[in-house]
């Protein structure tokens, strides 16, 4: 598996609950520094702090540096969040501002305590 | 004073430095298009399903790559690189070895609605970065993008896509690379379906798939071209295994050599009529005539004189098979298969419904490259005038340019129904003929004959008269024609009329026997009675002289006898009266 340019979180315990317990695997595609890319990945941290606690490994791909992947993962919009893990794959584009659509685009039930 | 010599030299705009072109390879598309499309800018090619657009693209960008030294770049929204690498493999191209050469970079976009979520603003950067990347990849100067609008029905933020797509062509354009970019038709008049040419505003390419009659054809134009001179009709083009092709050379040109050389047409006799040498070679000739009037056995007896002397010949038939029209020909005494055989006629024999009319031309098109005939005869090409006649009018034209570039002979044939349509049909294509032969039917005294004649050919004193042209099992043969008492005279009535004159002449001649044999009676007559005549004057003279030998002697013996009886009485005989 390509794990190019990595900026992530490692796992951390197990989780406590949420709609699946198996671990998401997300990647953030950006393309350079731009302030969409910033916005989404602001807005992203913050959802996974949330409600994703332990339960997500995040990449951040920067297409600037690994433009190839942007061809192998079909990518096209930017910001591109895409959940890798579990099957199957999902989408979610632009800056992530929507938690809630952000959270049903996972598949993640949001966790209420 | 500027403006002026620019309105001049408007004329001769070709030798102004033009916009440049980069070809597309595309069998007669760059002719129409003045070079190619325009380098360095994008083109956008738009039409409805199946009209050849990706088709058009894929040439494009092929050729670039295998003829041009420019390598490309392929984005595809709605075929895979396999799908797309099968679909040219018919027309001989190979797209992985293409890849693996880096000549071409192949990048299907995948689009599926269904699996992404929008939330909040995004942009397309990962198009530009994906085909930075795949322009870097293989130094492109070309790239495609078929088709672009699929990314419509994958994102709902159509303000965004519409800034993002004139985002990209100008990303293109600064980058000089030439694109070609397929966009669906619009409805009612719109060129595409999202307004794409808004924003392409450089060169604009229609093409056009319709069914006229059950026929389909394929039509293309060149909507807009800025900053260059280009031909503006629809121009029927075509798909098949060559690829794609513009119909087939344009016909702006008129610059064919010609040739002093002759051809015999097969006939003597009609050779004779055409300063006894025949057609000049790559010329064309019109044979029209009704039907059953001999076109064909005079076509075919080009054909066969031509392979006579070892040259190829290619037929094409629309009403007959092959094999039928060796058969007939064999009743004329000609025997075309021995060529077939020998590989010298190569027969084709289609029906004319079963193409559209370009189909047709780029057929003959492909056979003639393929055979490289020195003539070639269409038999008959009436029947392709199925419909429209101008169009017919613009394909002859572009056939006979063809042939007449590659000094080919070209025989057509017309069929011509009746005496006043006949006129239209001919006057639509025998102008573009060099040579006309007419053929017509004289029907008189319950019979028709055969008539011919050249009622034009350019280039040479050709004999103006109506010859009858009579079949046999000997071939064609052309009576002398009969100038008898100021009409033309065929057939039996012809046979009639040299009779009649026999007779007359017979006539005549018994009639002058017959005068000098009455006429000698009369003088044995005339001089019987003569000498009657003469002997009855001969007969009086002598009756006449001796009445007068008689008196004499009387006279002489009445004075004998008075000198006796004077002697007797001794008295002379003076006063005295005799009664005779």
């Amino acid at each position: 598996m390509r794990t190019p340019k990595v900026k992530a979180k490692p796992p951390k315990a197990p989780a406590t609950g949420g709609a699946t317990n198996a671990t998401l695997e997300l990647r953030l595609y950006v393309a350079g520094q731009t302030p969409k890319s910033l916005i989404a990945l602001r807005n992203l941290k913050k959802i996974c702090e949330e409600h994703l606690q332990g339960r997500y490994r995040l990449h951040v791909i920067d297409l600037v540096k690994t433009p190839q992947l942007a061809q192998d993962d079909q990518i096209l919009a930017i910001p591109t969040l895409v959940r890798n893990l579990p099957q199957p794959i999902r989408k979610i584009i632009g800056d992530l501002s929507d938690t809630q659509r952000v959270l049903v685009g996972l598949d993640v039930r949001p966790e209420t305590t | 004073m500027a403006r002026a010599s620019k309105r001049h030299k408007t004329a001769a705009a070709r030798a102004f430095p033009q916009l440049k072109k980069a070809p597309s390879g595309i069998a007669g598309f760059d002719e129409i298009a003045g070079g190619g499309l325009p380098a360095g800018r994008p083109t956008i090619v738009c039409g409805g399903p199946g009209c050849g657009k990706t088709m058009f693209a894929m040439e494009f960008l092929i050729r670039g790559a295998t003829e041009f030294g420019e390598p490309g770049v392929l984005m595809t929204f709605e075929e895979t690189g396999d799908e797309m690498s099968r679909n040219v493999e018919s027309l001989g191209f190979n797209l992985p070895s293409l890849v693996a050469r880096k000549k071409l970079f192949l990048d299907y976009v995948r689009i599926e609605p269904s699996e992404i979520q929008e939330t909040g603003e995004y942009d397309l950067e990962g198009l530009f970065v994906r085909l930075q990347n795949a322009v870097e990849s293989v130094g492109a100067k070309r790239v495609v993008l078929d088709t672009v609008e699929a990314i419509f029905s994958g994102f709902a933020n159509v303000g965004m896509l519409r800034a993002e797509i004139r985002r990209l062509f100008r990303w293109l354009k600064d980058r000089g690379l030439t694109t070609v970019i397929t966009a669906e038709r619009g409805e009612g008049t719109d060129l595409t379906r999202y307004g794409l040419e808004e924003y392409v505003s450089d060169c604009v390419v229609s093409l056009d798939h319709r069914v006229n009659d059950q026929i389909s054809t394929r039509r293309m134009r060149i909507v807009k071209y800025r900053g260059s001179s280009h031909g503006t009709d629809e121009y029927p083009f075509l798909i098949d295994k060559k690829g794609f092709s513009v119909l087939p050379l344009s016909s702006i040109r008129l610059e064919h050599k010609v040739s002093k050389d002759r051809i015999s047409s097969g006939v003597k006799d009609l050779d004779a009529m055409l300063e006894g040498k025949g057609f000049f070679k790559g010329s064309s000739i019109l044979v029209s005539g009704t039907s059953g009037s001999g076109k064909s056995t005079l076509a075919a007896h080009f054909a066969n004189e031509t392979c006579r002397n070892g040259k190829r010949v290619l037929y094409i038939a629309f009403e007959e098979s092959s094999a039928q029209v060796t058969r007939n020909m064999r009743s004329v005494g000609i025997n075309l298969g021995q060529y077939i055989q020998k590989g010298l006629l190569q027969f084709r024999a289609w029906r004319p419904t079963q193409h559209g009319l370009e189909m047709h031309l780029l057929r003959i098109h492909d056979l003639v490259d393929e055979f490289n005939p020195q003539v070639v005869i269409v038999d008959p090409i009436t029947n392709l005038i199925s419909a429209n006649l101008n169009e017919v009018h613009a394909m002859l034209i572009r056939l006979l340019d063809f042939l007449k570039d590659r000094k080919i002979t070209a025989m057509f044939t017309t069929l011509t129904t009746n005496r006043g349509a006949e006129e239209q049909t001919e006057v639509g294509i025998s102008s573009l003929t060099d040579t006309w032969i007419l053929l017509r039917d004289l029907e008189l005294n319950g019979e028709r004959n055969r008539c011919l004649y050249v009622l034009k050919s350019r280039g040479m004193a050709h004999s103006n008269q109506i010859r009858e042209f009579v079949l046999s099992r000997a071939g064609v043969h052309l009576l002398p024609a009969y100038l008898g008492s100021g009409t033309v005279y065929t057939g039996s009535a012809r046979l009639a009329q040299e009779a009649r004159e026999k007779t007359e002449t017979l006539r005549e001649q018994q009639r002058v026997e017959e005068k000098r044999k009455e006429f000698s009676a009369r003088r044995n007559v005339l001089e019987s009675q003569i000498a009657a005549l003469r002997s009855e004057l001969s007969s009086g003279e002598a009756e006449f002289a001796r009445l007068i030998r008689r008196r004499n002697e009387r006279q002489q013996r009445v004075a004998l006898d008075r000198e006796e009886m004077g002697k007797m009485r001794g008295v002379t005989p003076a006063n005295q009266v005799v009664n005779s």
